[in-house]
């Protein structure tokens, strides 16, 4: 089994509201797909949320405001699960919420190892 | 108390004290000899009374007897003596008077230092569950030899070896340093959940044996939760699962000694006072920050104790499930987060789910997928309870397969 991190960008809209209701749907949504891998004894690390505020510091020392790597898009958090493959993981990203229900994305990467 | 009864009472209730005392003068290389003196003891007594009746205290005079066996032993045979002496490294002035305390205070202490000792990560947790129930519970061979559909040879040998190790390890019986309680505790505390489940699940016919299985995890765990240092939220959270699945005693065994599911359970027979007792240690369990398994687990089980079977129960178990499952997975808990899976989101919903978890081997998984096929695509059910009456081992699962099969077929007709 190789271990591969699923990395969780959205857009960043500060606009945008959820009443109670809907974010305990989101939450369950989540808890649903994670114990879903967990479940199949492929959570590997359960990760770690970003919040929001950040700063991302250039060559120079130039800071600029906000963890933006592209305008608005910002990665929101990670976990880490095994898989076979880059594909099955990439097959277990599918029911990821973000991908899902839209509104972001799901990037899968390979974690290189460390002892052969 | 019948007079015929009072041995075995007393032997129940005193044998694990004394011998935890014994043992903690003696260090762990001579626990052996502490189980040969408090026997002796016991034998003695039933002579004696036998012939002269009753002394006026019958366990005053037991606590007598024992140390005065015990220091007989320690002065007299000085072979015996210069071992426990070097190997404990008593202070000079302790040398030649070893004191025995069979105080309320000490008993206690020597008992929960001996959990500590017995549960220990060195010997394998088959042996840690017999010594434990040698040492702590008091329980005789023949006893542990049922409790494990074995026999008294392979359990002496067992129990032979588990001593030898920790002899060899070295291990002293004596609490943890404040700083290590939060980690030694875990091994102490999944050795009384095996022993707990042990009597919840073993399959041996003997109820009652089984009953005072469950009731000896209870009282160890309590007697942990009455000491000061251990007394842990997550302890009170393995305290009140015990209690709710208790409380289930009754309800999942029939008349017969057959298994009834919990589905098919007369929830008249569950035990409303141990429901309780469960609800009040895991009110006592959420104090601190920390989310432990025995606190996603007891609140499983305490969703469990609700009669009712609507779906906001079974949401609730579904992500406690999920918690459960991203602190540390298991096999059974992926199988029941499956199972609530169906409850909240339907069979076929489950039956995709579980056809990912991977656990071919396992008869439980097949009886899931076969109860999950059941309605859906009874071919399918009836190749996964075929399977899974391949993989069962212990008669009563496969009587419980062995119905569905049946009830299967006639839905077919």
């Amino acid at each position: 089994m190789n271990e591969f991190v699923l990395i969780f960008r959205t857009d960043y809209l500060p606009e945008v509201k959820f009443s109670p209701d809907e974010m305990q749907s989101m939450m369950q949504h989540w808890q649903n797909w994670m114990g879903g891998i967990a479940a199949q004894n492929k959570l590997a690390d359960s990760g770690n949320r970003l919040g929001s505020n950040g700063n991302t510091l250039q060559p120079g020392s130039v800071i600029t405001n906000g963890p933006y790597a592209e305008i608005k898009e910002i990665i929101t958090g990670y976990i880490i699960i095994r898989a076979e493959s880059i594909d099955e993981a990439a097959e277990m990203a599918k029911g990821c919420p973000l991908v899902v229900g839209g509104g972001g994305q799901v990037e899968v990467r390979n974690i290189v190892p460390m002892n052969g | 108390m019948q007079e015929k009864e009072l041995i075995p009472h007393l032997y129940r209730a005193e044998f694990r004290k004394i011998t935890a005392v014994l043992g903690k003068v003696f260090g762990i290389a001579h626990i052996e000899v502490a189980e040969d003196i408090v026997s002796d003891t016991f034998l003695l007594a039933a002579e004696t009374w036998g012939l002269k009746g009753l002394p006026n205290n019958p366990t005053a005079w037991l606590y007598t007897v024992a140390k005065n066996k015990a220091k007989d032993m320690l002065k007299h045979d000085s072979i015996f003596n210069q071992k426990v002496v070097n190997e404990i490294k008593y202070s000079s002035s302790e040398l030649h008077e070893i004191e025995i305390d069979l105080s309320g205070k000490n008993i206690q202490d020597s008992q929960l230092q001996m959990m500590f000792a017995i549960c220990h990560p060195g010997i394998p947790a088959e042996a840690q569950i017999g010594l434990s129930l040698r040492i702590l519970c008091g329980f005789g061979i023949e006893e542990i030899a049922v409790a494990f559909l074995s026999n008294k040879e392979t359990i002496n040998k067992r129990l032979f070896r588990a001593r030898e190790k920790l002899k060899e390890l070295n291990v002293k019986i004596e609490f943890p340093p404040e700083a290590e309680i939060n980690k030694r505790i875990q091994n102490v505390l999944t050795t009384l959940y095996l022993l707990f489940n042990e009597g919840y699940y073993s399959a041996t016919r003997d109820k009652v044996l089984r009953h005072d299985l469950c009731l000896e995890a209870m009282r160890l765990t309590y007697m942990l939760i009455e000491n000061e240092s251990t007394n842990k939220p997550f302890v009170n959270a393995l305290l009140s699962l015990m209690c709710f699945h208790a409380s289930r005693f009754d309800a999942r065994t029939n008349p017969k000694g057959e298994l009834v599911l919990y589905d098919e359970q007369d929830t008249r027979l569950w035990d409303r006072q141990l429901i309780t007792r469960g609800e009040y240690y895991l009110n006592k369990a959420a104090t601190g920050n920390e989310i432990s398994k025995y606190h996603l687990e007891a609140a499983i089980a305490y969703w469990h104790t609700i009669k009712n079977n609507d779906e906001e129960k079974w949401e609730k178990i579904l992500q406690l499930y999920n918690k459960l499952l991203i602190i540390e997975y298991s096999p059974i808990a992926a199988l029941n987060r499956t199972y609530a899976v169906s409850k909240v989101y339907g069979k076929e919903k489950a039956i995709e789910e579980a056809e990912k978890l991977n656990l071919n081997n396992n008869h439980l998984y097949h009886t899931l997928l076969g109860d999950l096929y059941f309605t859906v695509d009874p071919h399918k059910a009836l190749e996964h309870l075929n399977q899974s009456l391949k993989l069962s081992r212990s008669a009563a699962d496969k009587k419980i397969i062995t119905g569905k099969i049946r009830k299967l077929d006639l839905e077919k007709k």
